[in-house]
């Protein structure tokens, strides 16, 4: 992934002089200002910053579902607006936070759904595809048939990112991935997101507070504070920073635990 | 991935998935072009030709070499398709990429047919003819009980009248009766004229113009006004109790208030079945009026009869009894439409499908009640009043 080829290629991600304003009882509430960021091919970005701070309304205005009120958003060389057309699912997946699975399907129907909605596909090739993304996902073959309602919060997210990728978009966006998971199923998602930026050559952007997951698997931290991005850089080279938020989110207490995991892990990026 | 997305010589983006069968001095060979993804396969034009082609490499057998190193892109839909296409086996010749052997080796690892759907059979459809009467007996049960819990708080809200929910009751009594004024004025207005409409046409047929008063007055206030009313408020508010505590059960805001010790059946079944028993009989009169006034100013417009002989002759044509008939009638009704949407909510399993079938089924099981208890009333006051 990385090397010449890919620093030749274009950005996959790239936003310019971004506004996003909400407008709520007749005031407007700017949420971006002037924000900037580019998203190599390749890359495995973690994107930071307080509560309300519009991480999520970043990740929305990347894949189109918020309208810029200046600036502009550009995905795979084309506009963001563009990206919810048909054939989305193959440009750029999207997991959930609360996996937002189609209630009334099983857990394969939904996995299969963006293909089957081609229409051309044979059945039988659909359900193959299916099976193995979801296995891929890390879940037993056994649960093919299982409603979501009958699913764990962490079964859930695996079966939405198993639909995410039942395409193999190049960009994958994830929203709080290991929110509402335990430990154990939170380091499993890591190592499974891990195995298949690595295998599949994902762009992944993902939304998280979870201080181990940044350290654990991001290549790049985007901290989203005062309305842009305040530094975009290496994990090491963010926490160096000096900007208050940056230092309350990377040193506080918590911060200070799962830092230990930079020092003893010799694997840590 | 490199390997699998850029490939020796350029080619446009959307270049097309083809095999091309090639004579090398070892043999035949398939070899692939393009883009082999979901998004390219799946065109009409383009599956056709591939799905044919894949056809006659398979009649050649295991002869057949297969090169996929000038493939532009491989996803795993793809790889799928190749993997299904080989009979689930490696073929004997195979020149690959790293990349794409390692998306196959993927592929074949996981491709295992899902386990057995379940099956309905006879034995089946008996076990679930026999679950559907338990659950009609589980429903009976529930609505009893929910009955004599309403009962038991309806005791204690008079024994501590101080201490009962008034606040849920006032805001129900506004959200059930008060906002519901608009829809219930015009449907009953609307009502009226029609049905003053119609009958003037067959009364002036025997001349018989006056007892206009007496059918829509009769009609309009022992029957229509009741029923309409109770309709309206089924469809209205039935619906917006079952949605409302289904959501609480979604949301597990049933189980916090259980925690805390509240008692749900005292602080949201009660409320509104008094709210709407309340409301209800107000509602029956207020559409009945509007009725009235459409079928009045009809019947001035189609057979000009005055208002004021009209209001004249009302308390003549229609005995009293019909309007305590009718609000009694009423208050059954409020009660009972809030009970229904009350049981259904209550009975809403934890994930919107069933959010979806409860408040239907709520919707549809009050407006059948209401008739057939109108139709009991009929019955058993058919002396009374006409």
């Amino acid at each position: 992934m990385s090397g010449p080829a890919a620093a030749a290629a274009p950005p996959v991600v790239q936003i310019d002089k971004l506004w996003s304003v909400f407008r709520a009882d007749g005031v407007d509430a700017v949420i971006h200002q002037d924000l900037d960021l580019t998203i190599a091919q390749g890359e495995l970005l973690s994107l930071v910053g307080g509560s309300g701070g519009g991480k999520t309304v970043l990740l929305r205005q990347i894949l189109g579902l918020e309208t810029p009120a200046r600036g502009s958003v550009t995905v795979l060389g084309r506009p963001a607006a563009e990206l919810g057309r048909a054939g989305a699912a193959s440009r750029v997946g999207m997991l959930f936070q609360h996996g937002a699975l189609f209630s009334a399907f099983t857990v394969l129907e939904n996995i299969a759904f963006p293909l089957r909605e081609l229409g051309t596909l044979p059945a039988a090739l659909v359900r193959d595809v299916a099976m193995v993304k979801l296995q891929m996902a890390g879940l037993d073959p056994a649960n093919a048939h299982k409603m979501p309602a009958d699913l764990s919060g962490g079964m859930v997210k695996r079966v939405a990112l198993a639909r995410a990728l039942v395409m193999d978009p190049p960009l994958l966006l994830l929203d709080e991935p290991t929110a509402g998971l335990d430990p154990d199923a939170s380091d499993a998602f890591c190592t499974l997101l891990r195995s298949l930026h690595r295998e599949l050559g994902l762009t992944v952007v993902m939304v998280t507070h979870d201080l181990d997951t940044i350290y654990e698997i991001s290549t790049r931290v985007a901290v989203v504070a005062d309305k842009h991005v305040i530094v975009d850089a290496p994990v090491r080279e963010v926490v160096a920073f000096g900007h208050p938020f940056v230092r309350d989110f990377f040193l506080g207490g918590r911060g200070h635990r799962a830092m230990g995991l930079l020092h003893t892990r010799p694997d840590a990026v | 991935m490199c390997e699998i997305c850029v490939s020796p010589v350029a080619i446009p983006m959307d270049s097309p998935p083809q095999i091309t069968l090639e004579t090398t001095p070892e043999g035949a060979c398939a070899v692939l072009r393009g883009r082999w993804t979901a998004a390219h396969l799946a065109p009409p034009g383009h599956w056709v030709p591939v799905q044919s082609a894949l056809t006659r490499t398979q009649a050649l057998g295991g002869a057949c070499a297969w090169d996929l190193r000038a493939l532009h892109r491989l996803d795993h839909t793809g790889a799928q398709l190749l993997w299904n296409s080989w009979g689930r086996h490696w073929p004997e010749h195979l020149h690959l990429l790293d990349g794409q052997r390692a998306m196959l080796e993927r592929v074949a690892r996981f491709s295992v047919a899902p386990p057995p759907a379940q099956r309905s059979s006879a034995w089946g459809l008996f076990l679930q003819l026999g679950a559907w009467v338990f659950s009609v007996a589980d429903h009976g049960a529930g609505a009893l009980r929910l009955l004599g819990q309403l009962a038991l708080d309806l005791g204690r809200l008079l024994r501590h009248p101080l201490k009962g929910p008034w606040r849920d009751i006032s805001g129900h009594l506004y959200r059930i009766g008060a906002t519901a004024m608009p829809i219930t004025a015009l449907v009953g207005f609307l009502i009226g004229v029609v049905l003053a409409y119609l009958m003037s046409q067959q009364l002036r047929q025997f001349g018989a113009d006056a007892f206009i008063v007496n059918i829509l007055g009769v009609s309009l206030i022992r029957e229509l006004g009741p029923v309409l009313a109770a309709i309206l408020i089924a469809g209205r508010s039935g619906s917006a109790i079952t949605a409302q505590i289904g959501v609480m059960r979604v949301t597990e805001e049933l189980d916090a208030m259980r925690v805390m010790g509240i008692a749900k059946g005292y602080r949201l079944v009660m409320p509104r079945a008094i709210a709407m028993a309340v409301a209800m009989p107000l509602l029956t009169v207020w559409t009945t009026l509007a009725a009235l006034l459409g079928g009045m100013l009809a019947s001035d417009l189609a057979m000009g009869l005055t208002p004021a002989y009209f209001l004249t002759a009302l308390p003549k044509a229609v005995q009293l009894s019909n309007l305590w008939l009718a609000l009694s009638k009423s208050v059954v009704f409020g009660g009972l439409i809030a009970l229904i949407g009350c049981h259904y909510g209550l009975r809403v399993l934890p994930n919107t499908q069933s959010l979806g079938q409860g408040t239907t089924a709520s919707v549809v099981t009050s407006i059948t009640v209401v008739i057939l208890v109108d139709a009991l009333f009929a019955v058993l006051f058919k002396g009374i009043g006409v």
